[in-house]
């Protein structure tokens, strides 16, 4: 187990890591994320004993680093692949480093084998790839057999199949009860490897969460909306449809819609009212990589998160279409809806609810079954006109179809937020 | 314990890399190979010398002639064991691995140290009997007195040389800086500051102009030089001492 407790790290007036604070657990791998620059390499060497925080303490086991007995069994890193003389072999390479702990000559080829260096083993590491470079590094943190590991950036450079392999050795170190502490800034990566996240932004601790939990917490489930391109005053009009609804509109830059706070089937009724016809209605959930950018690039400038509405008609491309009131494509916030502390309400939180349903008790609606309902029933009657292309019909069937989306009207447009707030 | 798993994984380290093999062999060729030319210079040259140098002929230091260029590839040596783990980051899977930093730079300069050493006879032996060989009738003995000393000194000084420049390494860390300063110094600087007479007097209190007295056997006409052949050795030893204590403060201090 590794403890950091209130870690500070200053470097002249810069200020690399502050006040940091966690805990790496045995048992699984820890994913140690953060952009570039952002402290992960001066903790990780912090923990290593190399480099004295400023202030604050980290421990390995109950021991600071420079006092743990036998450190180099007990703990295997790699901070550097190119941290390898460049004119010494690798089998070299590791066989100075495993007579620095007290490590048999023969373990050098095992681990040789499993890193699959055996053939070049005899190679300067000179010639070596990325790839081989990080190869040897991982043989290296392997030598002792620790219980403890710390990967700096392991999968840099490696090919999608070193990529899977280190992901399975990292699961499966772990497997066998070893703290495994990997650090990397592709959130998508480590939402594959990872049991438990550590977030760091700017040397500050963002978020410490399972990855279980994180993924509920970030993942955003939109809806894209796509109305006909001939027509852009029909995507005007559904576009303060939908913000009246509730929803959260967000345009992208092929003219489709983003919407959030609604489910598919009240978009559609509502598309319908407003006699709007759709090319497009699919659901989508924005990546994790959206998420943690969102989180990370938030680091300072978290506050300008939730003030953003300054900025929101600034990126909408000239003369495209009149502005409207949501965040602009590129700012903090766009992809993915604000943190959870924030309101609570990931979805809907931005818009305020307005209009006649703004002000109904959220909760009283909590059916499951109503959005459900008109999903059956609604999308049918649009669907099945526009692909024969009947437009006689269409117009003549709506009308009839109108009374019953339109009286469900109030229910559905709750139930989306107990069902998002979730 | 610690130290013989450090004094071990050294040794593998030092053998691995090529730049040991050339600066070691560049130092033993260049320095028997100009000091043995040199010899063979001054025998045919002796009858055409002053008088007063032909008093103060001292053919033990005629045979170390070529240590002047030699000792700039022992140096190199010296430089490139300590920076080279600098230069390439390994220092930190060295501290990682012994966190205890004493340990680590003490036993790590003992086997380079030994090594240079080993070199340094071999080098000063060569060197001596080649150097006799050239001079013929004009050389000397390894029996006379004084020459045994001087030849044995010889390699103790290339050691020492190998020494100082590794805790200069350790404390600049990077191997271009280091050599940038120490061979200027050790072959223009040191030299000139050591023969003017107006700097005289402070620059035989250098590290190669102390120590290197104890090559000489015939002392120089009008030599006022305040120490022996064993006090300027001994002088040389508090230089290398003091680079080496710098080095470890700022190994131990400084983050790696």
């Amino acid at each position: 187990m590794i403890e950091a407790v209130g870690l500070t790290k200053r470097y002249g007036d810069k200020t690399a890591v502050y006040n940091l604070s966690f805990q790496v657990r045995p048992g699984s791998v820890t994913g140690f994320l953060g952009p570039n620059g952002s402290g992960k390499s001066t903790t990780m060497r912090m923990i290593l004993g190399l480099d004295n925080p400023t202030s604050g303490t980290v421990t390995i086991g109950g021991y600071p680093y420079r006092k743990l007995p036998n450190a180099p069994r007990q703990v295997g890193a790699l901070l550097d692949a190119k941290a390898v003389h460049g004119g010494r072999a690798a089998r070299s390479h590791l066989l100075s480093l495993a007579q620095l702990s007290g490590i048999p000559a023969r373990r050098v080829d095992e681990v040789l084998r499993v890193v699959g260096l055996q053939d070049v083993a005899k190679k300067r590491s000179k010639g070596f790839s990325l790839g081989m470079g990080q190869r040897l590094g991982i043989a290296a943190a392997l030598l002792g057999d620790p219980q403890v590991l710390l990967f700096d950036e392991p999968v840099n450079g490696l090919d999608p199949e070193g990529i899977l392999w280190v992901r399975n050795l990292m699961k499966a170190l772990a497997a066998e009860g070893r703290t495994v502490f990997v650090s990397s800034h592709l959130m998508s990566e480590m939402a594959l490897t990872a049991d438990h996240l550590i977030v760091i932004g700017r040397g500050q601790l963002l978020a410490d969460m399972s990855v279980t939990d994180f993924i509920s917490a970030n993942s955003a489930d939109f809806a894209r909306v796509r109305t006909p391109d001939s027509e852009p005053q029909l995507r005007e009009k559904l576009s303060s449809a939908l913000t009246e609804a509730g929803g959260h509109v967000l345009p992208e830059q092929d003219g489709a819609l983003r919407v959030t706070g609604l489910p598919l089937p009240r978009i559609s009724d509502l598309a319908h009212e407003a006699d709007v016809r759709l090319w497009e209605l699919s659901p989508h959930q924005a990546s994790l990589e959206e998420a943690y950018m969102r989180m990370t690039q938030g680091a300072v400038d978290y506050r300008s998160t939730i003030d953003q509405k300054a900025g929101l008609q600034q990126p909408l491309p000239p003369g495209a279409q009149p502005p409207m009131p949501v965040p602009g494509q590129g700012q903090p916030g766009w992809y993915a809806p604000p943190p959870p502390q924030q309101a609570g309400q990931p979805f809907t939180a931005p818009t305020p609810p307005s209009g006649p349903y703004g002000g109904a008790p959220a909760g009283a609606y909590g059916a499951p079954g109503a959005p459900g309902a008109p999903s059956a029933g609604a999308p049918n009657p649009y669907a099945a006109p526009a692909p024969q292309g009947q437009p006689p019909v269409a117009p003549a069937q709506p009308p009839a179809a109108a009374p019953a989306p339109a009286a469900s009207a109030p229910a559905p447009a709750d139930p989306t937020q107990p069902k998002d707030a979730r | 314990m610690a130290a013989v798993q450090v004094i071990r994984s050294e040794w593998t380290k030092i053998r691995s890399v090529a730049s040991t093999v050339w600066t070691l062999s560049l130092t033993v060729v260049v320095t028997v190979a100009l000091g043995t030319l040199i010899s063979a210079l001054s025998r045919s040259q002796y009858d055409r010398m002053p008088v007063r140098e032909r008093l103060s002929f001292d053919p033990t230091v005629i045979s170390f002639a070529g240590m002047t260029l030699g000792q700039l590839a022992m140096i190199v040596f010296g430089v490139l064991v300590v920076s080279n783990e600098y230069g390439t980051g390994t220092i930190r899977v060295s501290l990682a691995a012994v966190p205890q930093r004493g340990t680590f730079l003490f036993s790590k300069i003992a086997v380079a140290a030994a090594l240079a050493l080993a070199v340094g006879m071999v080098t000063g032996f060569a060197a001596f009997f080649l150097g006799q060989a050239m001079l013929g009738s004009l050389g000397t003995k390894i029996g006379e007195p004084g020459v045994l000393r001087a030849v044995i000194g010889s390699g103790l000084y290339m050691a020492l040389i190998a020494m100082f420049s590794m805790g200069v390494a350790a404390m600049l860390r990077s191997a271009m800086l280091s050599l940038g300063i120490l061979m200027p110094f050790f072959f223009l600087i040191s030299n000139i500051l050591g023969n003017v007479d107006a700097t005289k007097k402070i620059g035989r209190y250098l590290p190669d102009q102390a120590g290197s007295r104890i090559m000489q056997v015939v002392p120089r006409i009008g030599d006022d030089t305040p120490y022996g052949p064993w006090g300027g050795l001994g002088i040389m030893v508090l230089w290398v001492i003091a680079a080496l204590a710098g080095g470890y403060a700022l190994l131990r201090k400084r983050d790696a």
